[in-house]
């Protein structure tokens, strides 16, 4: 591409933990979803992992916090081009809820979806070895319905419409199945250090 | 507990269309062809895009500039221009106070400067002109709905459209001179003689959704920052709009 006439860019302070394309957002923390923010009381709330595995299971809430506390403490990368650096989610590693259900060596995929009814997909691979969790807290405190509280699954390795809002579910697949964004148009993966922003990328 | 989950509320809304992904992955160059300014604060920009693959009203696109060091800023504008303007669309900047890329167009660019864009993107937002559209907008989230009003008059189309739309003032109101007897303005700051001034309210959806509402139901549209987005989409669930009949693009 040529360059911008006139464009020089703000002054650029080189930031190893920024990927490509991405901005430092600052304190500002953008809402982005499609939705209207739905009302969903912790009592109402609970998550399923099924398909294919030994023992599909439900947690509530009380039974989700039983299990053992895990937080992450990092960095997490919109693909609107914003990233926000050292942030704190308090919640459970995903881990913990996977070796409950037993998958299945067949297992390659999930689909991640919603109270709303908002899908995603990720390989199941993403999902484990201390790489995603279901979080409910923000910098202690719990995390705010327009961010997905009363939980939403944290994957920040990769862009955060992969990281479903007011999470309700996983469903383990042996194939990839695009889920509300993939079918429109973005990428199936979405890793922020390749610009895996759309599909093709 | 059953086998399949069954989400409790209704959010599965499928995209309005097929997004082609041969579009959306593709950088094409748009050549900036003219400049109108709107309000103190917001131009259209026009631009050449010969290899435009098409796009429907509601639909955005990814925008990148690039600094000679190879730096790049990329941004999402909402197209203003409605389908059928061949290889030509229209975009709407608001100035944002230090904007890294509004900047650049409200103080540098003129006609013959190169961007390039990729898109169309997102079919969700998407208005094909098949169902009764209720649009609700604010500031330049007045964008993708103009091109859904533009669509609706050069098509015929003949599915009601109703717009309500948020501006400070009359003088911030985008597209000031372009609404028909579709649109009623809401003034939060300053109106003209007899106009009331105050936010979007709960009297200004609950005539549409009772008196006013087509057979069917209306397919809600609403667009503008996220402060924005939240109030005026509460408005419509109380007001008893379905929430899987709600679309929302938040400008952040
Ligand atoms: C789907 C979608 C559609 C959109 N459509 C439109 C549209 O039709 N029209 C429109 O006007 N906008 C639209 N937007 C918003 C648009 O994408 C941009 O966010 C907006 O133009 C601001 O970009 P900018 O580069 O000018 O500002 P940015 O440089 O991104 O700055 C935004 C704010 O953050 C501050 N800031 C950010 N980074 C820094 C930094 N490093 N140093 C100092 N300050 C900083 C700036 O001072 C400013 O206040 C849309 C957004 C989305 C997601």
């Amino acid at each position: 591409m040529n360059v911008t006439r006139g464009f020089s860019g703000r002054p650029r302070v080189y930031n190893a933990g920024l990927p490509p394309g991405q901005y430092d957002a600052g304190d500002d923390w953008p809402v982005l979803s499609a939705e209207v923010t739905p009302d969903l009381a912790p009592a109402d709330w609970s998550f399923r992992i099924d398909g294919l595995v030994a023992e599909p299971h439900t947690w509530d809430w009380a039974e989700a916090h039983a299990l053992p506390a895990s937080a992450y403490e990092g960095d997490i990368h919109c693909v609107t081009s914003w990233s926000k650096f050292g942030v704190r989610f308090g919640g459970v590693s995903l881990d913990a809820f996977l070796d409950a259900v037993r998958p299945d060596g067949s297992a390659t995929h999930a689909v991640a979806y919603s109270h709303t009814g908002y899908t995603t997909n990720l390989p199941l691979a993403d999902l484990t070895g201390g790489r995603a969790w279901i979080a409910w807290e923000y910098e202690g405190r719990p995390l705010p319905a327009e961010h997905g509280g009363p939980a939403r699954l944290l994957v920040p390795h990769l862009y955060f419409w992969k990281s479903a809002k007011w999470i309700a579910g996983l469903r383990l697949l042996d194939h990839d199945e695009p889920g509300f964004w993939e079918q429109n148009g973005y990428h199936a993966r979405g890793n922020p250090w390749d610009e895996q922003r759309y599909s093709g990328d | 507990m059953t086998e399949t989950f069954v989400p409790p509320t209704g959010f599965a809304v499928p995209g309005r269309i097929a997004v082609s992904n041969r579009a959306a992955a593709l950088w094409q160059t748009a050549t900036l062809t003219e400049v109108r300014r709107e309000t103190p604060r917001a131009s259209t920009f026009r631009f050449a895009v010969p290899g435009w693959a098409g796009h429907l009203p509601g639909q955005h696109l990814m925008l990148r500039l690039r600094a000679e060091d190879g730096y790049t800023a990329q941004r999402h504008y909402s197209i203003a221009s409605p389908p059928g303007d061949a290889g030509h669309i229209e975009l709407t900047l608001d100035h944002v106070e230090g904007g890294e890329v509004s900047g650049w167009f409200h103080t540098v660019a003129k006609p013959g400067d190169e961007v390039e864009v990729r898109g169309p993107l997102s079919g969700f937002f998407a208005w094909p002109g098949d169902r009764p559209a209720l649009l609700i907008g604010a500031g330049s989230g007045v964008v993708p709905l103009m091109s859904m009003i533009r669509h609706h008059r050069a098509c015929g189309v003949t599915v009601p459209l109703r717009l309500l739309v948020s501006a400070r003032g009359p003088e911030e109101l985008i597209y000031a001179r372009k609404y028909g007897t579709e649109t009623t303005p809401v003034f939060t700051r300053r109106a003209p003689e007899g106009v009331p001034v105050g936010r979007l309210a709960a009297s200004h959806v609950a005539p549409l959704l009772a008196a006013e509402q087509p057979p069917g139901g209306w397919e809600a549209y609403v667009c503008g920052s996220n402060a924005f987005a939240e109030h005026a989409s509460r408005l419509l669930v109380a007001a008893g709009q379905p929430v899987h009949r709600i679309r929302i693009e938040r400008f952040g």
